[in-house]
């Protein structure tokens, strides 16, 4: 049987990553299953964990009480599952539910960020993982905005 | 003329002479073998370019002034007869026309059937061409007969034509053709060459040189004498007095750095606000060669037509796709104009789009002068 | 001179079967019989069509068919929609087929990645179907295709039966779902990031909004994907299709006989330049 270690390894958001950082970072780690239709986070609610995605989707949804629950962005294997843990308040910024069986792996977030801040180098290589896709995203979501495959756009 | 003849007296050289009194020979000559002949007439108080019938439809006795948004007719009595260089038409209204019907068509059991209409019966002789607009005929040559796909209404009217010149011996005054290197004596692409000697004199003659196997048949079958080599610096003479005289340049080569430097410089905006977006620069600009085309049909919707235009890229609707326009901006416009003459037709055809007539300084109703333009960027520091 | 004259008049094809694709598009398939003056055509190559008496338009072929012609149109105006108007036995004019189409070639032994957004995926589908008939000459197949709703998808069977198959991999996604969609949600360009491709060895083609091809091009140049392996399909006003009336020029490139495909390399410094 495989070890956290190398099976975060082998995710690509991880991939490359020195072995002694893999290491620490394992041990906030443990493996996580949710049924579809299950809530994996919740607008407002605590970020105290996230995910990052091996197998299934995922729907990134807000709510409205006059329009219901929007798709804003759906996210699949090798996606990481929210930003929020890294910034005060540490809190959602929308809904996450799973379309199908989501496999992933979770990570403690008030471990992962001990961690980070006892070892800046290992923190500022995990920063320059998160950044560019959360740059990404953020340009995607423009682009989104943009709404330009309609006729007239 | 075959190499063993032997080599041709100086005098032949320097060309033959054609007696102002036997202009008309020429002209009946070209006539008899077919030729629509054309050159520079006064219509309307302008110069256009009409049917020749004889040397005294030129506009003899005839000057023009042209400066920055005017262009007038002036009858000084000059006995220069092409003592004007040019009017705002130029001879692509004839060789690649404003308004052409490309075929018609009509509904039939098997779809429909397309008639393409037939090129001009004659082929065209040309009097008078000066040499800024030669050049620009071979820019026309170049984009619309050169390329992978050559145009079937300018072939047809461009083959066979037959180019008479004349050098210039007083510029006008928005004339930059010396800096463009296309005058004011002309290049190649005649088929014969004149220039203006002695007007007003008992010996008022022309200078011929010939260019093309077309012309020296005709020197022969007209018998012209040959000139003296006092002809020849006489010729020579006129042309740098005229070249002299030139009150305007453009750095050709400076210009395409600097066009190429500054796409976004902010004096396109400062153009904008002089441009009217009025297209009279392209109508004039005798290598502007773009066009639009027009469906139409009749009320039965059997019988369908589709005629070619002039376009010009001062437009709005010119670079219209779904969702908008591309050059919103009279700025673009201009930029892309200007830039397309002086700096992209290098890379399209390996030559200026610009022959330095000077068309577009006149003609623009407020004479926003190319050279001008070029000089107002900053230079290409790089 | 090698070159021909050009033709000027349009060629009439019979419509052989219309299509409706989506509210506003429809894909014509237009008879060619054998030693039609109409070529076949290559991937990305693009011809004139003019429904009789309205006006012509340049369209994209969207099959790599030798036997018939295959257009999808999408009516943004007066000659587009009546191309949509035509039905089973009309007579449609054609002058082409026009330009310079896909690398299929430099493509033979590569990965091939095709980005296509709304009506891009038009053009993009006749790489997919000559990808599909040489199978074997070329190496793993991707698809991030971008529409702005469920219902806005072109070849929606289609779709399907290529997510069915093995040999391409095909991600759809949508800008805005509906509640009938259980498929990705967000820009095409978010397919990119994960997509399994050697970046070293693949091509990419993408169609689309200029924006979304600048973008796909920059997110798989960021992926280590050489510029010369990028190549994109533009559009402007055309009216001649042969470089002779002008409209079509972007700097000193015409893109009826320059392009309408072109390397990213030697257009991305153009596309940066406002109105141009």
């Amino acid at each position: 049987m495989k070890s956290m270690a190398e099976l975060i390894h082998a995710h690509p958001f991880l991939a490359g990553l020195p072995e002694p950082y893999i290491a620490t970072v394992a041990g906030c780690a443990r493996n996580v299953v949710f049924e579809a239709g299950s809530y994996i986070i919740r607008e407002g609610h605590s970020a105290t964990e996230f995910h990052l995605l091996r197998d299934g989707h995922v729907a990134l949804e807000l709510y409205s009480p006059r329009g219901g629950s929007k798709v804003l962005q759906t996210l699949g294997p090798g996606d990481i599952l929210g930003a929020s843990w890294l910034v005060p308040p540490y809190r959602w910024t929308s809904d996450g539910r799973a379309l199908d069986r989501v496999h992933a792996f979770a990570f403690d977030a008030v471990c992962l960020r001990g961690k980070c801040e006892a070892d800046p180098a290992m923190g500022y290589a995990l920063m320059q993982r998160f950044l560019p896709v959360l740059m990404q995203r953020m340009s995607a979501a423009r682009l989104q905005a943009m709404d330009m495959f309609g006729a007239q756009a | 003329m075959t190499s063993n003849d032997p080599p041709a007296s100086p005098t032949a050289e320097a060309g033959h002479i054609l007696p102002a009194a036997h202009f008309d020979a020429l002209l009946t000559l070209l006539h008899e073998d077919g030729f629509d002949v054309r050159g520079p007439r006064v219509q309307g108080g302008a110069l256009e370019i009409g049917k020749l019938p004889n040397a005294a439809a030129l506009p003899q006795g005839c000057s023009a002034t042209q400066e920055p948004g005017a262009w007038r007719l002036q009858h000084t009595g000059t006995p220069a007869w092409f003592g004007i260089t040019h009017g705002g038409m130029s001879w692509k209204a004839l060789l690649h026309p404003a308004r052409t019907r490309l075929w018609s068509a009509e509904r039939t059991a098997d779809g429909f059937s397309v008639h393409e209409d037939a090129g001009p019966a004659k082929p065209f002789a040309f009097i008078g061409v000066r040499a800024c607009d030669l050049r620009a005929i071979a820019v026309q040559d170049n984009v619309l007969q050169r390329g992978p796909y050559v145009d079937a209404v300018y072939n047809a009217r461009r083959n066979g034509a037959f180019l008479v010149t004349v050098d210039c011996a007083e510029p006008s005054g928005t004339c930059f053709c010396v800096s463009m290197g296309s005058g004011p004596a002309a290049g190649s692409g005649y088929d014969l060459a004149l220039t203006e000697l002695d007007a007003g004199s008992a010996s008022h003659r022309f200078l011929v040189r010939t260019g093309s196997r077309a012309g020296e048949a005709v020197v022969q079958r007209l018998g012209l004498c040959e000139a003296t080599h006092q002809d020849s610096a006489s010729a020579k003479a006129i042309v740098e007095g005229a070249s002299a005289r030139m009150g305007r340049s453009m750095d050709a080569t400076a210009a395409r750095a600097t066009l190429s430097a500054n796409r976004e410089s902010p004096h396109w905006q400062d153009v904008a606000q002089r441009c009217l977006s009025c297209g009279n620069c392209t109508m004039v600009c005798p290598t502007c060669f773009c066009t639009t085309v027009e469906d139409t049909s009749d009320l039965s919707g059997d019988i369908a037509e589709r005629w070619r235009l002039w376009d010009s890229c001062f437009t709005f609707g010119f670079t219209h796709v779904a969702g908008g326009t591309v050059r919103e901006s009279a700025g673009a416009r201009y930029r892309h104009w200007i830039s397309h003459k002086l700096l992209n037709l290098h890379e399209q055809f390996d030559e200026s789009g610009c022959v330095g007539c000077g068309r577009c300084i006149t003609w623009c109703p407020v004479g926003i002068d190319i050279t001008a333009e070029v000089a107002a960027l900053p230079q290409d520091v790089s | 001179m090698s070159a021909a004259v050009t033709q000027l008049a349009p060629v009439p094809l019979r419509v052989a079967a219309v299509v409706r694709e989506t509210a506003d598009s429809v894909t014509l398939t237009l008879a060619r019989p054998d030693g039609s003056a109409v070529g076949p055509g290559a991937p990305g190559q693009f011809n004139m069509l003019y429904p009789f008496g309205i006006g012509e338009a340049a369209i994209s072929l969207s099959s790599d068919s030798a036997e018939t012609l295959v257009h999808t149109v999408r009516g943004v105006g007066a000659v587009s929609e009546a191309l949509g108007r035509l039905r089973p036995g009309d007579w449609v004019g054609v002058r082409g087929p026009f330009g310079a189409g896909w690398p299929l070639e430099a493509a033979r032994g590569r990965d091939i990645v095709l980005v296509a957004g709304g009506i891009g995926l038009a053009p993009l589908r006749s790489v997919i179907h000559a990808v599909l008939r040489d199978r074997a000459a070329f190496g793993r197949l991707f698809v991030a295709y971008g529409a702005r709703t469920p219902r806005e998808r072109l070849y929606v069977a289609e779709l399907e039966d290529w997510q069915a198959r093995s040999d391409i991999d095909i991600a759809v996604t949508v800008d805005a779902g509906d509640a009938h969609w259980s498929g990705r949600v967000g820009f095409v360009t978010a397919l990119l990031a994960n997509a399994p491709i050697d970046p070293a060895r693949c091509i990419v083609m993408a169609c689309g909004p200029e924006v979304m091809m600048r973008a796909a091009a920059r997110q798989m140049l960021g992926r280590g994907v050489p510029i010369e392996n990028v190549y994109v399909s533009l559009e402007r006003n055309m009216k001649c299709a042969a470089g002779l009336c002008g409209h079509c020029q972007v700097g000193p490139l015409f893109m009826c006989k320059d392009g309408p495909v072109f390397p990213f390399g030697r257009v991305q410094d153009l596309l940066g330049v406002r109105e141009i």
